[in-house]
């Protein structure tokens, strides 16, 4: 069984909510993926983000607060059985599955979509992050002592952090060169002159990192880097052996 | 050209003080410039299978792929160098055995492993990565993590839910969102990092980072850097004296001079002056 979300008033269930993106909005407003029109709901109310088999809930600043389970909640990784509380509406969580309600293991785990059926639903194919989605196999991967509890469910939504890392590029601001601009398509991209600086930039999982190899350290923003690798941000300004060179994404 | 002479390599295993097997796996190849670390899961002993395959078809897949191609020669279309691929490849190769013994043999299903490796070229290293085994580099007294660790901590860090310390309170540390293995395909993080004479890398299961923090690590391979048998000694003690929860694994590699691969004008003869 997946996770989802229950909607009742005074004790009537109203709709279920499947978990199955990585974001569900609640709030008033109809753009919401769980919209709840009542005047005590703000308009962005509340987000779930769901990764594997978790769910965690964050206000949104609402005016009339978020609870769960009687309590007034920030954030909140959501246990089965869990009930949210925005304006008079309930919302109640359903997961058997959930990991992050076994407390008591200290062994790794891995966490698995909860789901069993060797026969891959038909599926139909979109871009990105929904196409990679689309083509994970169906099969289980519960270690035994869970295997048993385990039935067949639609695949919630996977991490995918680096998949999408955009393509970034550094322009030469002064001198000659000025102008010139460099795509950084490698993993590793060395940058200066022999013999007096020479930097790289590394392309890692969470973005773009500069490091000193050669000469004095490269100096980003006005401030000389250290010894770790430097993270890169849109816009910062990179000299390098008296060249100015500015950092961007290509969008 | 062999890295024996560039390289000091050695590494540790220990079961800890709570388990009663150990499931992490270790190898090193100061020839090769390899070294891999597994970490296991998976009920009935799985985990030690899975860690095994995964170190034995990284280390012998790399073996057989390294003689016919060089590892700096960059491969324009992915912008990574075949030292890379080649890591990449091995890693897929892993996934395979793992994955396809886990569907032959119902005591091994489920079964999966974290890994993290280093293949050394031509002063840089190919740096792959699944799962909460980490690399740490000592660099001119600093440490630093290079690897972000694929567990659900991480992943609710990476899209702001929760600050570090906020997922430290609240979150489980020790559940994974990627592992080789357990899908027939498998997403390794891969990266490439300058390497400088005198670095000293750490890579190690999260038995030893579960229990000693950065500053633990950073003080102890200060102090004991210069013998590498010694400084893998005392991490091990560190995390066991901190309650040896799980098994832990280390693996040190000091860089002890340059290893610029063969060619005309040296490591960054493919250095891009185009801005003088």
């Amino acid at each position: 069984m997946s996770a989802k979300l229950v909607l009742s008033l005074n004790g009537a269930t109203l709709r279920e909510f499947p978990l199955a993106r990585e974001r569900t909005t609640i709030g008033r407003r109809p753009e919401n993926d769980i919209q709840v029109d009542n005047l005590a709901v703000s308009g962005k109310h509340a987000l779930i983000i769901t990764i594997l088999n978790d769910s965690f809930l964050e206000d949104l600043g609402s005016t009339n607060g978020t609870y769960v389970n009687g309590k007034l909640v920030k954030k909140h990784a959501l246990q089965h059985g869990d009930v949210i509380t925005v304006g008079k509406h309930e919302l109640r969580y359903v997961n058997e599955q959930a990991s992050a309600q076994d407390s008591d293991f200290e062994k790794t785990m891995i966490i698995r979509p909860g789901l069993v059926s060797r026969v891959a639903p038909p599926v139909v194919r979109h871009g990105g992050a929904a196409a990679a989605l689309a083509e994970r196999p169906s099969v289980a991967h519960y270690p035994p002592e869970i295997a048993a509890q385990a039935s067949p469910a639609p695949v919630p939504p996977q991490p995918h952090t680096d998949v999408h890392l955009p393509m970034a590029k550094v322009q030469v601001l002064n001198g000659a060169a000025a102008g010139k601009q460099l795509e950084l398509k490698k993993a590793l991209t060395t940058l200066g002159k022999a013999g007096v600086q020479v930097a790289v930039i590394t392309r890692r999982a969470h973005g773009y990192f500069i490091t000193q190899v050669e000469g004095p350290n490269p100096v980003v923003n006005g401030q000389p880097i250290g010894a770790q690798a430097h993270p890169l941000v849109e816009n910062d300004v990179i000299d390098l052996a008296g060249v100015k060179m500015e950092f961007s994404f290509l969008s | 050209m062999s890295l024996r002479n560039k390289l000091q390599m050695a590494g540790i295993s220990d079961v800890g003080l709570r388990r009663g097997h150990n499931e992490d796996r270790i190898a090193t190849d100061p020839r090769l410039g390899l070294a891999v670390l597994a970490d296991g899961m998976g009920g009935y002993r799985a985990g030690e299978v899975a860690s095994a395959m995964a170190v034995s078809v990284i280390v012998e897949e790399l073996r057989k792929g390294l003689r016919h191609n060089p590892p700096q020669r960059l491969d324009e279309d992915s912008g990574y160098t075949l030292g890379s691929l080649l890591v990449r490849e091995a890693i897929g190769r892993a996934n395979e055995s793992i994955y396809q013994a886990a569907q032959e043999q119902p005591q091994c299903q489920g079964m999966g492993t974290t890994l993290v490796s280093l293949l050394f070229y031509d002063n840089q290293v190919s740096v792959a990565h699944v799962g909460d085994s980490r690399l740490y580099r000592l660099r001119r007294g600093e440490i630093e993590q290079l690897t972000a660790d694929h567990s659900l901590m991480q992943e609710l860090i990476d899209r702001g839910f929760y600050t570090p310390e906020e997922a430290r309170r609240n979150v489980q540390k020790n559940l994974v969102t990627r592992a080789v293995g357990v899908d027939p395909t498998v997403n390794a993080d891969l990266q490439e990092e300058p390497v400088l004479p005198g670095d000293l890398y750490l890579l190690c299961s999260d038995g030893l980072s579960d229990l000693v923090d950065d500053e633990g690590i950073r003080t102890t391979l200060t102090r004991y850097g210069n013998h590498l048998p010694e400084a893998a000694e005392r991490l091990v003690q560190q995390a066991n004296a901190n309650g040896g929860t799980d098994n832990i694994s280390v693996i040190l590699v000091r860089a002890l001079r340059p290893f610029p691969a063969r060619r005309h004008g040296g490591w960054y003869s493919r250095m891009l002056d185009w801005f003088t």
